[in-house]
């Protein structure tokens, strides 16, 4: 877009602070995957990027958008929507996987098989 | 007749309402072209045969989803504060947690409530004996995270879909 200076101050103000706190999330979450001990631990910081870190982007491209284009526009939404829909199918996915090997190895740190899984 | 053209009114309407979204715009071709597709989408799902959804308490429903979003924020502040500032040796491990709901799309809600906050994250569910396993990353009181996990989602989510 060149339109970018068309843009107000308050507003250039409140998407950069929108987009600064999406990415701030969004890392965080990358360096949880990094500062957590272990694989059950690290699964959980990349939703910090998936939940807040996507809502503050979100929030960032709406506004921007809606008063560059001095319409509501928010297909945005749709993102959050579907990225809440599936990001549990691939955790669930890799922390399964993960459950598995731990079982066939034998570690004792995993519960073991209630009837079935 | 309806039952035929219509056999998911619900699923067709907010494939329409997604279609009108995705597009921006309430221009009668845009409209005609998302009726056809929520009517033709809906008889390709009913197709698969999907187990029957009732939705009751549409009330609880958008209360719910508030808490939701109140829990998602609070929780990603907790989990940020531990990847920062975590010092002291966390304990994390698996609790089960055994459940009354068996409401497939309630089950699926719940795997989307427990995932999307940031802290948990739903590992296994055994249908037979209806226990669900999940992980949480601070685990201080193993009793505290069940019975939250039955009061908070649980008992709405029954009340919604069974």
């Amino acid at each position: 877009m060149s339109h970018l200076d068309a843009l107000p101050p308050w507003v250039a103000v409140t998407v950069a602070v929108l987009v600064l706190l999406g990415a701030l999330f969004a890392f965080v979450g990358s360096l949880g995957l990094l500062r957590l001990k272990n694989f059950y631990q690290r699964v959980h910081a990349p939703t910090l990027g998936t939940t807040l870190g996507t809502f503050f982007m979100l929030a960032a491209s709406i506004t921007c958008f809606s008063v560059l284009h001095a319409r509501p526009i928010f297909n945005e939404v749709l993102i959050g929507v579907f990225l809440t829909l599936t990001t549990p199918i691939t955790l669930m996915l890799l922390v399964r996987a993960a459950l598995y090997r731990d079982r066939e190895e034998g570690s004792q740190d995993v519960p073991q098989l209630t009837s079935k899984d | 007749m309806i039952r035929r053209w219509l056999p998911h009114p619900l699923l067709s309407a907010l494939l329409l309402l997604i279609w009108l979204i995705f597009n921006q715009s309430l221009a009668p071709g845009t409209v005609l072209l998302g009726i056809a597709f929520g009517i033709a989408l809906g008889r390709m799902f009913d197709l698969l045969d999907p187990p029957k959804a009732r939705l009751r308490h549409y009330p609880l429903l958008l209360r719910l989803f508030a808490r939701v979003v109140l829990d998602i924020v609070r929780s990603n502040l907790a989990v940020a504060r531990i990847v920062l500032f975590g010092k002291r040796p966390m304990r994390s491990g698996f609790v089960a947690i055994p459940l009354q709901l068996t409401d497939r799309y309630g089950l699926a809600v719940l795997s989307c409530i427990i995932t999307s906050t940031p802290g948990t994250i739903w590992v296994s569910y055994d249908s037979s004996a209806n226990i669900l396993l999940i992980h949480v990353l601070d685990l201080v009181d193993e009793a505290g995270w069940i019975d939250s996990i039955k009061q908070r989602y649980e008992r709405p989510l029954l009340e919604i879909f069974q």
